[in-house]
């Protein structure tokens, strides 16, 4: 059994624009110690899936069907009450913007400790103690005296640490972190992606990576899933999915990344992301495709499997010929947005 | 020469946002400027625009000093260098048709008749890959690839001598900025406008700059061809600049030597003496400390870097440490 398993999940969402369905049946696992990541530009549905775990979706307006299990335990059905010590506790979120998400009236020391005696019951001397430890796994240097510190007065690298340590403070299985990086430079990046591999080495927390950036994914995950239009449409063990995409979409988000040019030009996806509010029995990527043939209009290409551990959602998948992702030297690849 | 910007210094208040750089870019020249948030880089793209004043320095455009025209004598000259924003939503006036938008530059500098206004709108639309009927549009109706590519009319309309870019992609879906990006090489070999490209992305750069520089805390710390700058970096710090941003291969990314930066950004109020990089550079000795490294190239070539490590037979490798 994974440590955790969505089955059939949508999401929806009652608007004025009537109901704009988000996630359209994804089903997808986590094991112990894994880092996946979700990947697939905006509106794909990245993080609703993953928000729909810790349940961080608007109440209310939110229409929610399927199943996910941590550990076997339902948490759709789950009581609020019985939720919240899930929340924090099991499954805590970092997201990308770590200065609206943290409180700026209260010293960084103040917001680890919070949680640990909320959740963990520890004294106020413990979660003190415990506090510097964690600044120190994240990589906070002269962890004592940040904690008698602002989030203003940290630089954005050292907040989202801050973020983080505070995400992992009750030891959760499962760390789902929303574009953690995106809003970082790029040398700042590399040590908060160190920050997850270490966590993931040292405490065996699994992590579900939402981002856009396939140099990110590269980096770090072991499996990523390619959302398209509210769908998983590839599904793979990272370096599978690098070196043989399955689906158009996914060769087509490789071979749209500036380093991917050839003579000078980029490969471009024509056309637009379907409408969320309706969805025709079709695959949902025919329109843009440039393998579509009619039986991609008459039906939805199912999620199947091209070879171990490798789903992909189309009747005309990319043959066996290896996809080379970029060709010659080491030149670096930015795409840090 | 199209821009020349020398010893330029933008100060707010106490913040050193641009602290002594010298720029040039020449005929339907692309230069990619490059740094990471808080560098100064968008502040050169608002002096070159006199969108804010230069605090000294001087800025040439087209052989003329505009540093310190009055916004009268400025406003001929507004017709040869025009922006494209980050966010094209938010520079678009919500209010206005996109065909108003696009004409809006053509009357104010009077430079055709009504018709005329409304042929060249129609040519610049085909131009950035916009259907007639968009004139109606406004932008709101508009996705945002669309919007960028409005932006972009409404730069190019007047035929400008230089475009300043500042991060035009960097809000853009992969799949989106790649049609962006094609267009605007498109766009920059038909009308030959030079172009200031601000960006962080490095890969958004090495396919589109002629030349690149790299800023660090108000200065250029190195610049040179941009296929020079990726093969063989000078300076430590665009070494590991390039050795951060993340290859899209996992198997070349997971081999690949990274460069970590000891440290944070060191703040723009109170710079470090010496070289500015030194607080964060592996390789830095005593000099660093003390010594400002002038940005000059000791092989001749036009690849200058700001280090006292680069000398005419060695380059340093911030890696090797």
């Amino acid at each position: 059994m994974s440590l955790l398993e969505i089955t059939d999940l949508t999401v929806g969402f009652d608007t004025e624009d009537g109901h704009v369905q988000a996630v359209r049946g994804i089903s997808l696992t986590l094991g112990e110690g894994e880092i996946l990541a979700l990947c697939g530009e905006s509106g794909c549905g990245k993080s609703v899936t993953a928000m729909s775990v810790p349940r961080l979706l608007p109440p209310g307006t939110t229409r929610l069907s399927g199943s996910v299990k941590l550990d076997g335990r339902e948490l759709t059905t789950l009581p609020e009450r019985e939720m919240r010590q899930v929340r924090g506790k099991d499954v805590s979120v970092v997201f990308q913007e770590p200065m609206t998400s943290l409180n700026p009236s209260f010293t960084v020391g103040y917001q680890i400790t919070e949680v640990l005696r909320r959740h963990e019951r520890l004294s106020r001397q413990a979660a003190n103690g415990r506090a510097v430890e964690l600044l120190e796994l994240v990589g906070i240097p002269a962890p004592r005296r940040r904690m008698k510190e602002y989030p203003h007065q940290l630089s954005g690298g050292m907040r989202q640490r801050v973020m983080i340590a505070i995400a992992v403070a009750c030891s959760p299985r499962v760390l789902i972190a929303d574009e953690p990086t995106t809003a970082l430079d790029v040398t700042i990046q590399a040590g908060v992606l160190d920050v997850f591999r270490d966590l993931r080495d040292r405490l065996g927390t699994a992590v579900i990576l939402i981002t856009h950036d396939l140099g990110v994914v590269a980096d770090i995950a072991d499996r990523a899933v390619v959302m398209y239009a509210g769908r998983a449409v590839e599904q793979a063990p990272v370096t599978e999915l690098f070196a043989h995409p399955r689906h158009p979409y996914t060769l087509g988000l490789m071979n749209a990344l500036p380093s991917a040019a050839v003579d000078g030009r980029l490969a471009e996806i024509p056309g637009m992301v379907p409408s969320p509010l309706t969805d025709p029995d079709e695959c949902s990527f025919q329109a843009r495709c440039p393998r579509a043939q009619d039986d991609c209009r008459a039906a939805r290409p199912p999620l199947e499997r091209h070879a171990a551990g490798h789903l992909a959602a189309c009747f005309h998948p990319s043959g066996d010929a290896p996809h080379t992702p970029n060709d010659g030297e080491d030149p670096p690849r930015g795409g840090n947005r | 020469m199209i821009l020349r910007i020398d010893n330029l210094v933008k100060h707010y208040g106490q913040v050193r946002a641009v602290d002594g750089l010298s720029l040039e870019i020449g005929q339907g020249e692309v230069l990619g400027l490059v740094g990471e948030s808080g560098s100064g880089k968008s502040t050169v793209g608002k002096c070159v625009l006199r969108l804010t004043e230069p605090t000294s320095g001087t800025i040439e455009l087209g052989g003329r000093d505009i540093t310190h025209l009055s916004r009268r004598a400025m406003r001929p000259l507004r017709r040869d260098v025009h922006m494209v924003f980050q966010d094209p939503y938010s520079s678009l006036n919500p209010r206005f048709t996109i065909g108003q938008i696009v004409a809006e530059p053509l009357l104010r500098h009077k430079v055709a008749g009504r018709r005329e206004v409304q042929e060249r709108v129609s040519a610049m639309l085909e131009k950035v890959g916009l259907r007639q009927e968009m004139r109606s549009r406004h932008p709101h109706e508009l996705s945002g690839g669309q919007r960028q590519r409005v932006g972009l009319a409404r730069a190019l309309i007047v035929e400008p001598k230089l475009v300043v870019a500042d991060e035009p992609v960097s809000a853009l879906d992969v799949s989106v900025q790649a049609s962006v990006l094609n267009l605007i090489t498109d766009l920059q070999r038909d009308m030959g406008f030079s172009c200031l490209f601000i960006t962080h992305d490095l890969s958004v750069v090495e396919f589109l700059a002629d030349r690149i520089a790299v800023m660090y805390l108000g200065r250029i710390v190195e610049s040179g061809p941009t296929a020079e700058i990726f093969a063989a970096p000078r300076h430590p710090y665009t070494q590991a600049l390039l050795s951060a941003a993340p290859v899209a291969d996992p198997v070349r990314q997971r081999e690949r030597r990274r460069i970590v930066l000891g440290g944070d950004v060191p703040s723009p109020v109170d710079p470090p003496a010496g070289c500015r990089f030194h607080t964060r550079c592996p390789l830095a000795y005593d000099a660093c400390r003390t010594d400002e490294p002038p940005l000059r190239d000791p092989r001749g070539g036009d690849h200058p870097a700001a280090c006292h490590l680069v000398t005419a037979d060695r380059t340093p490798d911030a890696a090797a440490q």
